[in-house]
C-alpha cells in the first residue's frame, strides 16, 4: 500500500502458532539454503496476523538465521506484504490495461464514494481498505476485484453494491 | 477453430483430481518415458518444434541442450507460473483444471535434463490457484508419482511450490531465481545464463507452465503428431487469452497460424457493441500494437508477428475498439512498467519515471510538441541499455503507439486535453 517505509512495533513478542510452525519446518527442508525461507516465512506471518510487524521481522530473521535487513528488504520490495494492519476487508481493484478498457474506474469511483477512502487508505472504522493493483491474471473477465484474496470477476457497480451489502 | 490438446480435460468435472485425470490418460507416458534415454526425450521435444510459451518463444528442447554436462552440481527446474504480463491469463487454467498434466510434464522435463528438484514459482495473487496446485502435488506424492521414486522407477523427484508476493519482474527468469533464493526480485546480468549458473549457482532450466504442460502430449503422441497442429515453424497449439473490447472474451486453445481477425470474429464474437476496430495488441501489453490494416494480414504465429514488426508474446490478445484513447492507454502502460521496475538500472528506474511525467503532462493538456518527440527519444535511450528487458517491454509498445497513432498525441497538444479526449469518443 501507499506507505511502506515504516515498520510498526506491537510491543508484544511475535512467534508462529503451532500450525505455522509445522509448515515452516516442513518447508525449510525443501531448500538447500535457509534464506529461501524469507518469502514463505513472511507469508506465514501475514496469514497468521494479517500484517508484518517489527517484531515479526526480527523473529523471522532469527528463526532463519539471517539479517533482519534482508527480511525487511523483501517485506518492502514485494507489494503484497502489509507493514501495517489492513481493513477487515481488503479490496484490491485491478487498474491495468484490460480492466481499464472495461471501465475499472467506475468501480474505483464507486468504492471511493461509498467507503469514503482513496486507494491506499483504510476506513476509520477499520472495516475496509482499498488498493489499486496491477494485472491480476483474469483479464478475460475484466474488470476484476479481489477481496481478502478472493476473486470477483466481470464486476460492475451493481454487483459491487450487492457484494458490499453482503459484507456489511 | 478451437482444438482440445492442452485443454482436453478442462471441461471434465473434477479433472483436477488424480483419479479423474488418470481415467482420462494422465501419467500414461511415465513408463514410456523411463524406457527412453534422456537424450531421446530431448530429441523428441526438439523435433516437435515446441517453443517457450512464456513470451520469448525460445525452442524448449534447444534450451535444455545448453545444460553443461558433468558439473557435479545438482540441476534445478523452475516452472514459471508468475503469469504477470498484462493481458495474459492462460496458465492458471492449467494449474486449476489440469494440474496433473503439468506435474506429468515436470516429470518428463526433469528426467530429460537430469533434475531431481523442481520449484514452481506462482504469483502471490493466485490464492485459490496455489491451493489447487498444492492439493494436486500432495495427491501425486501420495500416489507415488513424486518423492523417492516416480511410479516405481528409480528416479527421485521433489516438487516445491514457491509463492511470489506481487512483483511483475519476478516473471523474468533471473528475477524469479533471486526471489526463490529469498531476495528482492532484481534480475541478474547475463551471461552467465541460468542453464550454466542459475538457482543457488547451479545449472537451472526455467520454463513456462504451458511449455511444461505441452510435454505429455508430445511424448505420448510423438513430435509429428504435435507438428500436425500449427505452421511449419510455429508448431502446436496455444492457450490464447482474448480480452478487451470483444463480445466473448476468454481463454481459447487454438493451433498456431490462424488469421488474427478471423479469430477475433469467429472465436471471440467480434468487436463488441457493433463498434469499429481501432487496434489489436497481439501478445500481452509489451507487444507493439497492430493497426486494423496490419491486423488484416497477420496470423497467430511467431513468423507472421515478426514480419509485422511485433511479437507473438504470451498469446494475450487485446482488442481495442474505436473509442479507445491511445494517449491514455499509453499512460496506463507506462504507469505499469514504471511501477514494476525493480529499480537497479538508472535508464529503467528514472527513464520510465520521466516518461510517466511527460505522458501525464500531455494527458492534462499541458504538453508541447517537443514532449512527444522527447518520449520517442527516451524510448531509444532506454531500450537495450538495461539488465533485463522489462524496460524494453515498455518502450517497444510505446514507440508503436507513438508512430501509428501520432495524430492522437499531437491532438492533445494542439487542441488541448478536453477536445482531444472528446474526439476519441
Ligand atoms: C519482465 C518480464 C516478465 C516476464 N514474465 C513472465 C511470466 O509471468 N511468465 C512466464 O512464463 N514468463 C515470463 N517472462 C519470460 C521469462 O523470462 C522466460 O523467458 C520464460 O519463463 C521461459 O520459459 P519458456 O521458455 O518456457 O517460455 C517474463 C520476462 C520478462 C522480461
Ligand atoms: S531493466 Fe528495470 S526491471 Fe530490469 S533489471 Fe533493470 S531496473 Fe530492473
Ligand atoms: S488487466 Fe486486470 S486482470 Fe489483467
Amino acid at each position: 500500500m501507499s506507505d511502506r517505509s515504516q515498520l510498526i512495533s506491537t510491543g508484544e513478542p511475535f512467534k508462529f502458532d503451532q500450525e505455522r510452525d509445522t509448515e515452516f519446518e516442513r518447508l525449510i527442508k525443501r531448500y538447500p539454503e535457509r534464506e529461501s525461507m524469507i518469502l514463505p516465512a513472511l507469508w506465514l506471518t501475514q496469514e497468521q496476523e494479517g500484517w508484518i510487524s517489527a517484531e515479526a521481522i526480527a523473529y523471522i530473521a532469527d528463526r532463519i538465521g539471517t539479517f533482519a535487513s534482508k527480511v525487511f528488504e523483501c517485506a518492502t520490495f514485494y507489494t503484497m506484504y502489509h507493514l501495517h494492519p489492513m481493513g477487515k476487508y481488503h479490496i484490491c481493484v485491478c487498474r491495468t490495461l484490460s480492466c481499464w478498457l472495461r471501465d475499472k474506474q467506475a468501480i474505483v469511483d464507486y468504492l471511493k464514494d461509498e467507503i469514503g477512502i482513496e486507494p491506499g487508505q483504510k476506513s476509520e472504522d477499520g472495516k475496509f481498505s482499498l488498493e489499486e493493483v496491477e494485472c491480476l491474471g483474469h483479464c478475460g473477465t475484466a474488470p476484476v476485484v479481489q477481496i481478502n484474496g478472493e476473486f470477483h470477476e466481470e464486476m460492475d457497480v451493481e454487483k459491487l453494491k450487492a457484494l458490499l451489502a453482503e459484507l456489511n | 477453430m478451437e482444438v482440445k490438446i492442452l485443454s482436453a480435460k478442462f471441461d471434465i468435472e473434477d479433472s483436477h483430481k488424480l483419479e479423474i485425470a488418470k481415467q482420462h490418460g494422465a501419467y500414461a507416458t511415465i513408463d514410456k518415458l523411463f524406457a527412453m534415454k534422456p537424450e531421446e526425450v530431448i530429441e523428441e521435444v526438439k523435433n516437435s518444434g515446441l517453443r517457450g510459451r512464456g513470451g520469448a518463444g525460445f525452442p524448449a528442447g534447444v534450451k535444455w541442450g545448453f545444460l553443461p554436462k558433468g558439473t557435479g552440481k545438482p540441476v534445478y527446474l523452475a516452472v514459471n507460473s508468475d503469469e504477470s504480463e498484462p493481458a495474459t491469463f492462460k496458465d492458471r487454467y492449467i494449474l486449476v483444471k489440469d494440474p496433473h498434466m503439468m506435474i506429468e510434464g515436470i516429470i518428463i522435463c526433469s528426467y530429460a535434463i537430469g533434475s531431481h528438484d523442481t520449484y514452481i514459482y506462482i504469483r502471490g495473487e493466485y490464492t485459490s490457484q496455489v491451493k489447487a496446485l498444492q492439493a494436486a502435488i500432495d495427491e501425486a506424492y501420495e500416489a507415488g508419482y513424486l518423492g523417492k521414486t516416480v511410479a516405481g522407477h528409480d528416479f527421485k523427484l521433489e516438487v516445491t511450490v514457491h509463492r511470489g508476493a506481487g512483483a511483475y519482474v519476478c516473471g523474468e527468469e533471473t528475477g524469479l531465481l533471486e526471489s526463490i533464493e529469498g531476495k528482492k526480485g532484481q534480475p541478474r546480468a547475463k551471461p552467465p545464463f541460468p542453464a550454466v549458473s542459475g538457482l543457488y549457482g547451479c545449472p537451472t532450466i526455467i520454463n513456462n507452465v504451458q511449455s511444461i504442460a505441452s510435454l505429455p502430449f508430445i511424448l505420448e503422441k510423438g513430435a509429428e503428431a504435435y507438428k500436425a497442429y500449427g505452421t511449419e515453424k510455429s508448431s502446436g497449439t496455444h492457450l490464447f487469452g482474448i480480452s478487451g473490447h470483444v463480445e466473448k472474451p476468454g481463454m481459447y486453445e487454438l493451433p498456431l497460424g490462424l488469421p488474427l481477425l478471423e479469430v477475433v470474429e469467429k472465436v471471440a464474437g467480434g468487436v463488441w457493441k457493433g463498434r469499429k476496430l481501432k487496434g489489436v495488441i497481439p501478445g500481452g501489453s509489451s507487444t507493439p500494437v497492430l493497426t486494423p490494416e496490419e491486423a488484416k494480414t497477420v496470423t497467430l504465429d511467431y513468423e507472421s508477428m515478426a514480419e509485422h514488426k511485433t511479437m507473438f508474446g504470451s498469446g494475450g490478445i487485446v482488442v481495442l475498439d474505436e473509442t479507445v484513447d491511445m494517449v491514455k492507454l499509453v499512460e496506463n502502460l507506462i504507469y505499469f512498467y514504471h511501477h514494476e521496475s525493480c529499480g537497479q538500472c538508472t535508464p529503467c528506474r528514472e527513464g520510465l519515471g520521466w516518461m510517466l511525467k511527460i505522458i501525464k503532462k500531455v494527458v492534462r493538456g499541458e504538453g508541447e510538441m517537443s514532449d512527444i518527440d522527447l518520449l520517442s527519444e527516451l524510448c531509444d535511450n532506454i531500450e537495450m541499455k538495461t539488465v533485463c528487458v522489462l524496460s524494453a517491454a515498455c518502450t517497444m509498445p510505446v514507440r508503436s503507439y507513438l508512430t501509428k497513432f501520432r495524430h492522437e498525441f499531437d491532438a492533445y497538444v494542439s487542441e488541448g486535453a478536453s477536445t482531444a479526449a472528446a474526439n476519441q469518443e
